[in-house]
């Protein structure tokens, strides 16, 4: 394993303007203001917080894990890592993380991959796509399934080896972990908390996750 | 004698729909090509290439032979049935202006004319637009004949040198495909002239894969994408 980097947030919890648990198997969708921080907090560690970014002033521009991944010339995202769009601008940034290596790689979980994946007769099985079409559904935002690009996986380990191998690797969270991120434009986050039982990324046990916001006056 | 051929220039833009189970052989004819590459289902487009569940299905970040480009709805949308490289990047992502910008320099078509220097979004968007498809419905792509690296630290490297003329790499398409070209450099190639590598392509017929194929064969999840596919064409 290589070097993690783990940066502490000055920010408090009692500070925060928004917490709300999301249950595994549900979604968030919630408009972060430019400036605004969101964290992201693994309550029991080893969990996979499906994400997506659009932003709010025009949707067609939303998170791309190539662009991001690329102009930062490494794979895994971090304290530091700009998270950027489909046309290349920044979209938010990460200030702190307490986990160190977060993928982009490994997109969201879906009834018709886990069918490829696991087994034909996987196909009845919660998957965080499904919780991406309905919080869309419902957000009466003009939004469809074609605005579901490839998302990030926050607290999830999905190492590439130098011979161009691709791992899913026992998590590196832990309850408590945390990421957090400040926005650079006014953004929608699209959140999964991921249900999947049949990866060993989250110990076969989905659980929950916190979101918290906090003002940029903090 | 392929049913069809073409040569693309260093910069074109390209697209055609396919039919199902037909060879597409693409050689490069210089060395230094890079060709970025969208496929999506020419019957519905929603189901299009998904490069997360393509490497994670395969347990892979580069693509070779034996390898099934995937839908997001679980589906093979084309089989990498030969390849002379051994790897193919699914990493980089396409070209921009700022990046011609920025490498290469500012080369109007005012200027220059057709040796303008183009890049892949805007050539994406132009092809894209010509199928009822844009910006939204541009997702991750495939750069064949490029080869990205990442160290165990997740630092990417760019393999110079990597496609000599004359390589190839043969697809299979296992549905009827739009395929969405661009003969464009590799965003993370170094600076320098802008690189025209042709790229010569062939379209041919191919024998329904097997049992015993190759890549239906290659892991178990490729016989499964394979069996989903043939559920459009019950």
């Amino acid at each position: 394993m290589s070097t993690l980097n783990y940066v502490e947030s000055p920010l408090k919890p009692e500070d925060a303007i928004h917490r709300e648990v999301i249950p595994a198997g549900e979604g968030w969708m919630h408009r972060i203001e430019k400036g605004q921080t969101l964290r992201i907090l693994d309550l029991e560690g080893n969990q996979a917080a499906d994400t997506l970014f659009y932003n709010a002033a025009d949707l067609s521009e939303r998170y791309s894990a190539q662009d991001t991944i690329r102009e930062q010339g490494a794979i895994y995202l971090t304290t530091g890592t700009v998270l950027r769009s489909n046309l290349g601008r920044p979209m938010l940034t990460i200030t702190a993380d307490t986990c160190g290596r977060h993928d982009t790689l490994g997109g969201a979980c879906a009834t018709e991959s886990n069918m490829v994946r696991y087994a034909l007769d996987k196909r009845f099985m919660h998957a965080c796509r499904d919780t991406f079409l309905l919080q869309i559904a419902r957000s009466g935002l003009p939004l469809t399934k074609r605005d579901l690009a490839h998302n990030i996986n926050f607290f999830m380990n999905v190492p590439v080896t130098p011979d161009g191998g691709l791992c899913f690797a026992d998590g590196v969270s832990e309850p408590g972990k945390y990421v957090e991120m400040r926005a650079e434009m006014d953004v929608w986050c699209l959140l999964s908390n991921c249900p999947q039982l049949n990866n060993p990324c989250n110990a076969y046990n989905p659980t929950p996750v916190e979101m918290l916001v906090w003002d940029a006056s903090n | 004698m392929s049913l069809f051929a073409e040569t693309l220039p260093g910069g074109a833009p390209w697209s055609m729909t396919i039919p199902r189970h037909r060879l597409i052989r693409l050689t490069a004819l210089d060395a230094g090509a890079n060709l970025t590459a969208l496929l999506y289902n020419a019957r519905q487009p929603l189901d299009r290439l998904n490069i997360p569940d393509t490497l994670k299905a395969l347990h892979t970040a580069h693509l070779t032979r034996g390898h099934i480009l995937m839908s997001d709805m679980g589906h093979a949308l084309a089989s990498i049935v030969e390849d002379s490289l051994g790897w193919h990047d699914p990493l980089g992502g396409h070209l921009t202006a700022a990046h011609v910008r920025a490498k290469y320099g500012a080369h109007s078509y005012q200027d220059y004319r057709n040796d303008w220097y183009r890049n892949a979004h805007d050539n994406f968007l132009v092809e894209l637009q010509k199928h009822g498809l844009g910006l939204r419905d541009l997702v991750a792509s495939v750069n064949f004949f490029s080869k990205v690296t990442a160290n165990d630290d997740g630092a990417l490297t760019f393999v110079e040198n990597h496609a000599p003329a004359g390589a190839t790499i043969t697809l299979r398409t296992e549905m009827d495909i739009l395929l969405i070209l661009s003969n464009t450099p590799h965003p993370l190639a170094p600076a320098g002239e802008y690189p025209r590598a042709r790229i010569h392509l062939e379209i041919d017929r191919a024998a329904p894969p097997a049992a015993e194929d190759f890549c239906r064969t290659f892991r178990p999840e490729c016989g499964r994408t394979l069996a989903l596919t043939e559920r459009l064409y019950l």
